[in-house]
Formats: C-alpha cells, structure tokens, sequence
C-alpha cells in the first residue's frame, strides 16, 4: 500500500519543539488532515491537532505545510507529491499551544474593539435594500476566521507596530461597506489599528482559502479613505501598485 | 530538553486543583443557540458565561448552508405563520409539540429581522427586500439564505454582538459533568484544554446549547463536536431524552473522494432547480413524489435515493447524481458558491459542468433533551436546553431551514427564562466530594488503557450497519448487544499525556456521552414499532395510529427506563390549520 510520510512538530508549549516522523496509509483523495486525523487515531492519541468540519468551512484546522500557511482539510497529499515528506508545523504568529494547536484568541479581543455595526438614524422597517448594494460586503463575510492572512502577514508575525492584520481590516471593511450602517471606520483603522504599517505585499491574500482579494477589495480602498484624513506616505506607491494592477 | 510530553501525564492530585468561577448563568456551546441565549440572558441583566469545546466561531452552525426559515412572505405573499405551522406539524409526522411549533413559526420572521438588525446581510429580491428560496416540504419559499453559507453569516454576527458586550466566554474547555445541589443544578465541572487546568463554574442556571450527536454514524455531515454531549450531561444529571429514535439522513451527502464523504450538499442544490438522476438518467422522484419531486421531505427523498442505490441503479461510488449545471456559472456561483469549491476542492469535479455524485448522510437529531415549550426548562430546576440539543419541535422529521430559526428563537426564550430563573436567587455551593470525585474521575483517563478511538470506531460502525435509514427489530436488538459491551470496554479508557490540548482526553469524555445517545436512539427505535417520519422499521413498515405517541428515556435506579407520553393534542384555535393525520 502506498503510504504518505509527514514529520509533524512536537512540542509541549514550552521551549523549542522536535519533529517526529509518521508514516500513514494512503487512501483516495486523502488530505493532509486525513492524514493527520489517521496518526491521531491510530498512532499515537496524544497529538494535538485542531480540526472540526473537515470541509473547509470553519477554519479550525490551519497550519503551515511545507512552510505554507494553509487549511489541512483543503490541502490534498498528492497535490504536495507522493515522493516527498510532508512538513506540517503550527501557525508561527501565535503561541503555540502545543504540537500543532496554537492560540489565535487575542484575535476574539480584536474584532471586540472594532467598532460594532451601527444602523444609520431613522430607517423605515423592514429595511429595503439591493442586491448590488451587498456585494462588497459580503465577499469579505465569506471570511471563516482560519487566521491564516493574519499568519503570512510579515507585519503581524513580525513587528509589534499594533497592526490588527487583515482578517481585521476587512472585518471593518465588510461594516464600512454595509449598506444600513452609519459609521466609517477609516479612522480607526489608520489612527487605531495600524493600518499604514500594511505595504501591501499581497501575502494575505495569495493564502485566503476563500480567495478574498484582501488586499484589492479591503485594505487598499481604506488606505484611501484614510489617506484624505491623514498624510499617508505609502498612498503614493499604493497608486503605483494599483496602476500596475488589472 | 525534557523527553517529549514525559513532564505531563503524571497529574499528581496538587495540580488536579480546580479554580472557581461563579456566573448566574453557565451557557454550554457557542453555536446560534448558545450565542443568540447568552445575548438574551445578559439583556436580562445576568452574567453570563459561556463554555465552548470549540474555538469561538467553530460551532457547526457554520455548516449550515440552506438558510432560515421564516413565513416573511418576500417572496411568496401568501406566505403566513399559520402556514409554516402547519407544514412544521404535518412533515414531522404529527409527532411534533405543536406550541413549539406555534412559536417558532410565529417568532422565526421577528428573530430574522433582528438578525439584520445586528448586521446580517441576506441576500436580496429585487424589491430590496430579503431573499427566499424554495425548500423541501415548505409550501412556499421561505428561506433567507446568504448564497449556501446562512450559517456563517449567522454565527459571524451574533460572535460580533457576544464580542463587543464583553460576554464571557471559555472557549477549547470541556464541561465533565452538572452539579447538583438541594435538587436544583449548582453548576458544573470543566477541563480547559488550552491551559491544561480545570474549572469548576458555580451557575444558578445552566443552558445546554450543545448541538447534536451525529458522530455516532460514520457517514455523516457533522464537525467533531457533535457527540451527544448535551444529552450525556443532562441525562446524567436527571432530565429525561425524548423522540431519541428520530436521527435525521440528509439525502444529499458527498460520496467521493472517501475523505470527503458525509460532507453537506445543501438542498439548496434542489431548492434552486437541481434535480435527482440515477445511474440509468431517470429522473427517479418523479415516481417516488409524482407532485413534490426533489422538494418532497428530506425523509421521503433519503429513503428514495436509498432505494435507488439498493435496486442496483446507483453510480460508480455508490450514489446517484445531482444535477445543477444546466443553470448556468454565473448561476450557481452567486447562489451557491460553497458548493462549487467544496466540490473542485476535494473532487476536482466542476459542478457548473458536471453532474455531482451524493447519498444520504447523518445529519440532525430531532430528539434530544425534553423541554417546556414556552421557557426551554427541563424537568430539573435550573437546567434548559436549546437547540439541537433539544426535543419536540421537529417531530419525526425536521424541515430544512428549521433549525436556523430554532436557535434563534427558543436560543433567545431559552436566555431569557433561564435568567428569569437564576436572577436573586442564592447560589447553592457545590458539593466538596463531587468536585473531589470528579477530579478523580478524569484522572483516571491519563495513564494506560483501551484507546477511545477504537471504542468510538467500533460504534459508528455497529450505528451505521445496524440504525440506519432501515432499521429492524433483530439487528437493532443486536446493537443494544454491542453497546452494552462497549460500555464495559469504556471503563478501562485511558490515554497517554496529561491535561493540556489532549484531545484523546476529550475523546474519552466524548465516548461516554455517544454510547449514552446511542443507547437511547437504540431503546427508542425497538420501542417504536412503526415507519414514521425518519424512523423506518422493516419489520413495521406502516405507520401506527397507536404510535402517535412521544417516546421518553429517563435514568432510574441504575439503568434507563423508557415511558411513552401522547402527544400534546392540538387546540382548536390551531386545528383547523393542519390536515387531519392519514393512515
């Protein structure tokens, strides 16, 4: 039978960790979350692997495989090549729990600080609305909180500049952009939440398993917004990179 | 550096120390019911908590993909509650409680609304008013829907609200076991998984808000935390299950790749003109459901896709086809983008071009925890449940799009009684020796012992051969056989590693909880002896007027006992709304 071999991070959550090689059983269409849930099981019960749906659409199970930020459940072992190793390590932009489990909930005490959805004054019930006027928004509601922009996001993982990332940004953005509300939360967004520290490199949204164009749709628009309230000396390259865009 | 996971595992009785936490009210999961009753609760002035064992924002809610069913009449003017009572009532085979019947078809459109005045945003007619699409077994179309993730949408925002009114919320942390104290609930034990320590939380009132138990089938559309948990922990702690029987088969899950197989393909496939092939291209519902075709029940079509599959018209995988490509891309990447990836994703198969392949999958529990219906309260005072987690409502088979609404709305009621309740009442302390016990208890699941994997492995797999779609009343008999050694095999679980992130910890706990649901479904379903909504017997093929009865598993003297209770009989206000049952 062929088999998918993975060396998986250990670690207790102190200290440095170690890998440890599997090696699994290959089945059709296997994930490397399959193969992650099958050492669970059967090799060895003390791993720690966070994973609910299985299907993509709740975020649980995101990790780097071979250094890529990425959802297990969505990634296929063949996909990867069946002649090499698969290296699954933890999300580095948090602490690590253990093995492969980190702690993403600081991001809980983020979006608690973004100013909440608040309807404009005096609308007549039932509100009327159009489908045009919810497209923008609802793009970026597709989000499933996998963090894994926040994980690429060299500015998150690397610097403590106070930048919430980009789940964040388009957190806000999908508010700004709702039809019914009342609030712009460009200024918060610049003044607060770091947002010109963000030099659009794109990463997160090459890695977004829903294909949001984070960095189109979300963060270059309220860079903009921002820009007219406050000197931003990035806007002119945003341009720039804009113009080059299709 | 210390030799890898040796330094835990050896919890010595010091750090099986429990910290304290007191709340008024102790919320049990962060799905919609959870969420919408800890908003509820807190408008009412209490402090609230809530336990998840998920991370916040992973409850299953977000598989839900169809929509909420609510008689808003967008859509379809006609459209009325007393309508979506009637169809609530007649497709859950007149075993439903009607007065929970009567308030969610009542409520669901006032729970929708406020769902958009918290921020969701739904889809659109193109008068700017909610979208609703066609689902089975509702007379009209009824449900709002965000393309094929409502779900999402739901839980998203009501996680904001939770958020910003700085509720509290444990997330990753088992609940163990309630407490109980001078015969009302006291509170409740618990393992946070992320520090490795444990908890116990003194609560007037406890909220189970914990899903269903779906993982007892190996195909099936459920996420992990679906394990029963809710009935475990209730049952234990003296509320009664009712209508165990009555799991629900999705007749539309994914088959192939084996991986993927049990993953959701929401009726809204249907409900925006997919339609049933098998492997002969006959569209077969045409002669199973002459009028309703695809759109009939979700028991009627499970059972006609089953059919198929056994008479030898089934695909390559064991399925048969569902179509939807001749809508057009543009079509079916508006209206059900989720489905599209998931599809591409985990079987390179383009549904705008290609036919999907699906059989039916677990899917829900309309039993559960029995309730009031006007407050949620069980039968142990302090203790509610909502959600899945509880009874009445669904009868004998659920409708797509009720379970949305219903987390809304008894989620909501079920916050506001339990607060009502809780609310200047004294704390009754928890009992020293119960908390000791059971520190003990879960102790004893670190060390060496029988692999929960293999005992939850082997009860799936009894589930799914012996409780299926069909059921009878030998090999049914013969499960309960199983499940009763199983049980034994579950007093030697153990695992290796200690406290912290052990999710074969969990599974331990977890197996406990699905072997009590199992039994439950397994007594109901040989009490039962008639084909009625998704409970179908071969040996009882037709339904039984004598039968019209809700059937109750409760704890007595070391074993469970099982009872029988009418149906609540409708009103006369309400009568002449629903079609008289037919035999």
């Amino acid at each position: 039978m062929e088999k998918v071999r993975l060396t998986v991070y250990r670690s207790s959550g102190e200290g440095r960790g170690r890998f440890q090689e599997f090696s699994v059983p290959f089945e059709e269409g296997m994930t490397v979350l399959g193969a992650m849930r099958y050492v669970e099981q059967n090799l060895d019960t003390t791993l720690a692997v966070r994973w609910n749906c299985k299907a993509a659409r709740c975020g649980s199970c995101a990790a780097e495989i071979n250094e890529r930020p990425a959802l297990m459940c969505k990634t296929r072992v063949e996909s990867l090549g069946m002649d090499s190793t698969i290296t699954v390590t933890p999300m580095k932009a948090y602490p690590n729990v253990r093995d492969l489990v980190s702690d993403p909930t600081e991001n809980f005490d983020i979006s608690g600080r973004i100013p909440a959805f608040k309807p404009k004054k005096g609308l007549k019930k039932p509100w009327v609305f159009y489908e045009r006027d919810v497209e923008r928004s609802q793009e970026f509601r597709r989000c499933i909180e996998c963090f894994l922009c926040q994980d690429t996001c060299h500015v998150v993982r690397e610097h403590k500049s106070g930048y919430v990332g980009p789940r964040h940004v388009i957190e806000a953005a999908a508010l700004d952009m709702h039809p019914m509300d009342a609030l712009k939360r460009h200024v918060y967004l610049n003044r607060e939440a770091g947002l010109g520290f963000c030099n659009i490199t794109k990463c997160c949204q090459d890695v977004c398993p829903e294909h949001i164009r984070i960095t189109d749709n979300a963060i270059i628009p309220e860079k903009e917004r921002g820009a007219d309230v406050f000197y931003d000396p990035l806007v002119y390259a945003i341009k720039r990179l804009k113009g080059e865009n299709k | 550096m210390k030799p890898f996971n040796k330094n835990i595992g050896k919890d010595s009785e010091a750090n099986l120390k429990a910290e304290h936490i007191t709340a008024d009210i102790l919320i049990i999961g962060a799905g919609g019911a959870g969420l919408r009753a800890a908003i509820a609760a807190q408008e009412r002035g209490a402090d609230v908590i809530i336990v998840s064992k998920s991370l916040l924002g992973k409850a299953h809610t977000v598989m839900a993909e169809g929509g909420i069913a609510a008689s808003l009449g967008d859509v379809d003017s006609k459209d009325n509650w007393e309508v979506h009572f009637s169809d609530i009532i007649a497709e859950g085979v007149y075993l439903s409680n009607w007065r929970m019947a009567e308030i969610l078809a009542r409520e669901a459109p006032g729970r929708v609304y406020e769902l958009e005045h918290y921020g969701a945003l739904f889809d659109r007619t193109s008068e700017g008013r909610i979208m609703q699409r066609a689902f089975g077994g509702h007379t009209y179309r009824r449900l709002c829907h965000v393309g094929d993730k409502t779900g999402l949408e739901m839980l998203r925002v009501l996680q904001s609200r939770v958020l910003h009114r700085q509720i509290r919320i444990m997330d990753e942390t088992v609940v163990t076991r309630l407490f109980k104290a001078k015969g009302r609930i006291c509170g409740a034990f618990t393992v946070r998984l992320r520090s490795g320590t444990l908890a116990v939380i003194e609560a007037n009132a406890v909220i189970v808000a914990t899903g269903g138990c779906g993982r007892l089938y190996m195909v099936t559309s459920n996420s992990w935390e679906s394990t029963g948990d809710g009935a475990g922990l209730a049952y234990g702690a003296g509320a009664e299950l009712m209508d165990m029987e009555m799991i629900q088969f999705h007749p539309t899950g994914m088959v192939y790749p084996p991986g993927a197989k049990g993953l959701l393909v929401t009726e809204g496939v249907r409900g925006e003109g997919g339609i049933l092939l098998n492997s002969r291209g006959e569209r077969f519902m045409e002669r199973y459901s002459p009028t309703r075709k695809e759109l009939d029940a979700r028991d009627v079509v499970a059972r006609a896709i089953y059919a198929e599959i056994e008479a030898g018209n089934g695909t390559e995988h064991g399925g048969v086809y569902l179509d939807i490509s001749f809508k057009g891309r543009n079509f079916i990447l508006k209206k059900l983008p989720g489905m599209y990836s998931q599809f591409m994703d985990f079987a390179g198969i383009d549904i705008t071009k290609e036919r999907m392949e699906v059989a039916p999958t677990v899917h829900y529990q309309m039993g559960g925890i029995r309730v009031d219906a006007e407050s949620t309260a069980t039968c142990i005072p302090g203790l509610y449940a909502a959600g899945e987690a509880c009874a009445g409502l669904h009868g004998a088979n659920r409708l797509g799009g009720n379970s949305l609404a219903d987390i809304l709305v008894f989620g909501k009621r079920s916050g506001e009684n339990a607060a009502k309740y809780a609310l200047g009442k004294r704390h009754n302390a928890i009992p020293e020796h119960e908390v000791h016990m059971e520190s003990k208890r879960i102790a004893s699941y670190l060390g060496r012992g029988t692999n929960p994997y293999v005992i939850a492995e082997k009860l799936r797999e009894t589930m799914s051969t012996h409780a299926g779609i069909i059921r009878d009343g030998k090999e049914l008999a013969e499960a309960l056989g199983i499940v009763k050694r199983l049980k034994g095999d579950a007093k030697r679980m153990a695992v290796g590693g200690g406290l912290k992130y052990n999710k074969g910890l969990v599974e331990c706990f977890a197996v406990n909880s699905m072997l009590l649901s199992a039994e439950a479904i397994l007594r109901s379903a040989l009490m039962r002896k008639e084909s009625r909504g998704a409970h179908t017997r071969k040996d009882f093929p037709k339904k039984s007027p004598e039968w019209r009865r809700n059937i109750i598993c409760r704890y007595s003297s070391g074993k469970m006992e099982l009872s029988t209770a009418d149906v609540p009989a409708l009103p006369k206000r309400l009568a002449h709304l629903v079609k008289k049952e037919a035999y």
